[in-house]
């Protein structure tokens, strides 16, 4: 072995201890400050569980408001985007051809390629469109930043849906069309089900992608203190959001605490759903290969 | 049956329709609001280094500025690093090792960016503070560093996928030259997969810009240029959140309008070129 191979040697190795350590050292530090004050005092401060689960009683101290902000935004998002995305990555794995295939993904690309911020920035355009024609009180809520979301996680779903599609084997594909099925029975009730697990896998990941996202949020309507999310119409709290205004705005230690309280908190949410993905593709993988 | 057939079509047309047009809005809405400035004289001034809202001066140079200081520096750290790393999982480093640096640099590419600020803005920034005099901790050095690991996952894992694809080809020509396998990557994989290996960076580099969160809650958000690594600046994306939510007068909005239509642009122009490069060298995935 020459020097020239042991330096790359060496300079492999580095780079690879280099990221496992950030990586491990951050996870641990999370685990370690955040560990301590996992627990009921952390979702509900001072309010009794139950009543405050059910919302009964206004919790103040507690991360749970931005809990089921968090999981009624990432709903919303999904629900709205799935439709849209599942029928457009069947259109570009089925239907599309040449040019106009070449152009559509093109520009479900430029849609992934967006930085949220600026999706952000067209949920607020939005509004002060709103305000300017047709409903002059219009304000940033909930069901705008959903709605941003799903903008944002849309190209996610169609490049699963249409890789999912185009991983099944051609005589696979083929069975339907040679059974003189539709192209409504081919694709109910034999591409969506062989696809099913690479669509229910991208899905997952959008999900992931939409709780952890903080910048559409701050532009369309999150506030710190909005307790339990009342209506689509209003102001709501979320998880990414209580963590980005606690390390600017903490008064004191326990809330400090809190702040990595809630980091635990998302990163289990995000690290649970990128496993069950991560386990529900690789077992597709396992099915046709 | 002919009717179901019709049915079924229109409405995967519809789908494909409705995606379309949300690339088609957003870009609308941007111009529409920005257009002011950037039709009328306005933009002179937006081009300054003057961002003084009070006294109706909204240049946002200093934030484009920012914004190309802070990726390059990412990418000054993500490069080299996600270089080695490839080096290691394509063939250096042993084989459950390999594995495992993998599958952590893809869950990193899950952990929301948001813990990665707090978690610096509560470790990286008081070492900053305390080891160099001068510097509040809230810097460029330190919105770099942690960019740079941010972008890391992207540019490591499409850049694999690259070189993977390109190792099935040449690996046994090259073993047949007696090449050991330092010498292959070096001289033959790399080179070969250059297409990829350019999307990887273009990507990253992307994501770099485009990035909010690391620059609001470690850069300091000062609209001024930077002296040194241990000033503070304000990116492009950091400037949006923060004028949208304090709430000032109009005329600043349209700035922010601009700001987000340069940064429209810069995707589409990464995204075109990768596009382009994928057409001419064949298919690359962008999902690794």
């Amino acid at each position: 072995m020459t020097g020239k191979d042991r330096l790359i040697y060496f300079l492999a190795w580095s780079c690879a201890l280099v990221t496992t350590t950030v990586v491990c050292g951050l996870l641990g530090f999370i685990a370690w400050q955040g560990g301590a004050v996992l627990g009921p005092a952390l979702f509900f401060g001072d309010a009794p569980a139950w009543p405050a689960i059910s919302g009964q009683v206004p919790v103040w101290d507690g991360i749970w408001p931005a809990c089921v902000g968090t999981l009624v935004l990432v709903l919303l998002a999904a629900s709205l985007a799935l439709p849209f995305g599942l029928g457009c990555g069947l259109y570009l794995a089925i239907l599309a051809k040449g040019r106009k295939k070449a152009f559509c993904s093109l520009c479900i690309n430029q849609l992934a390629g967006t930085p949220s911020i600026v999706m952000g920035l067209f949920g607020f355009a939005m509004i002060l469109f709103l305000r300017r024609t047709f409903v002059p009180g219009a304000n940033t809520c909930l069901l705008l930043a959903g709605v941003c979301l799903a903008v944002l996680i849309l190209p996610y779903i169609v490049r699963a849906t249409q890789n999912a599609v185009e991983a099944i084997p051609l005589t696979q594909r083929l069975i339907g069309p040679s059974l003189g099925l539709t192209l409504w029975q081919n694709m109910v009730y034999s591409i969506l089900p062989q696809a099913s697990r690479g669509i229910l896998g991208g899905v997952i990941l959008a999900v992931g992608r939409a709780a952890e996202d903080t910048a559409v949020i701050l532009l369309t309507g999150v506030v710190a203190n909005a307790g339990l999310p009342r209506g689509v119409l209003g102001p709501f709290e979320a998880l990414p959001f209580t963590i980005y205004y606690l390390a600017a705005e903490y008064r004191s230690q326990s809330e400090l605490q809190t702040g990595f309280g809630a980091c635990l908190e998302l990163l289990i949410l995000t690290a649970l759903l990128f496993v069950s993905a991560r386990w529900i593709q690789r077992k597709i993988e396992n099915t046709w290969y | 049956m002919h009717f179901s057939e019709t049915f079924s079509r229109m409405l995967l047309y519809t789908a494909a329709i409705v995606s379309l047009a949300c690339v088609m809005a957003v870009f609308a809405f941007l111009v529409y609001f920005a257009w002011p400035v950037l039709a009328g004289g306005e933009w002179k001034d937006l081009l300054s280094l003057n961002w003084r809202p009070f006294q109706g001066h909204y240049g946002i140079l200093p934030m484009i500025l920012g914004s190309m200081y802070l990726t390059v520096l990412a990418m000054l750290v993500a490069c080299p690093l996600a270089a080695g790393v490839c080096l290691f999982c394509s063939g250096l480093g042993p084989g459950p090792a390999a594995g495992a640096v993998k599958a952590l640099v893809r869950f990193m590419s899950g952990i929301p960016t948001v813990v990665y600020g707090f978690v610096a803005a509560f470790t990286l920034v008081p070492f900053l503070r305390s080891h160099f005099s001068g510097s509040t901790g809230y810097c460029l050095l330190a919105a770099g560093l942690i960019l740079g690991f941010l972008i890391l996952p992207t540019i490591v894992l499409i850049g694999l996928s690259a070189l993977e694809r390109v190792d099935q080809e040449l690996s046994l020509t090259c073993s047949a030259l007696g090449l050991s396998r330092v010498q292959s990557l070096i001289h033959v994989i790399f080179p070969a997969a250059w297409p990829g290996l350019l999307a990887a960076v273009l990507l990253g580099f992307a994501r770099a810009v485009g990035d909010t969160l690391i620059a609001l809650m470690l850069a300091g958000n000062a609209p001024q240029l930077p002296g040194s690594l241990f000033d503070s600046i304000r990116t492009l994306t950091a400037h949006i959140a923060l004028v949208v939510a304090t709430d000032s007068q109009s005329q600043a909005y349209r700035s922010v309008f601009a700001a987000g239509c340069l940064l429209f642009f810069i995707a589409a122009a990464v995204n075109i070129t990768v596009f382009r490069v994928q057409q001419k060298f064949g298919g690359l995935s962008r999902d690794g």
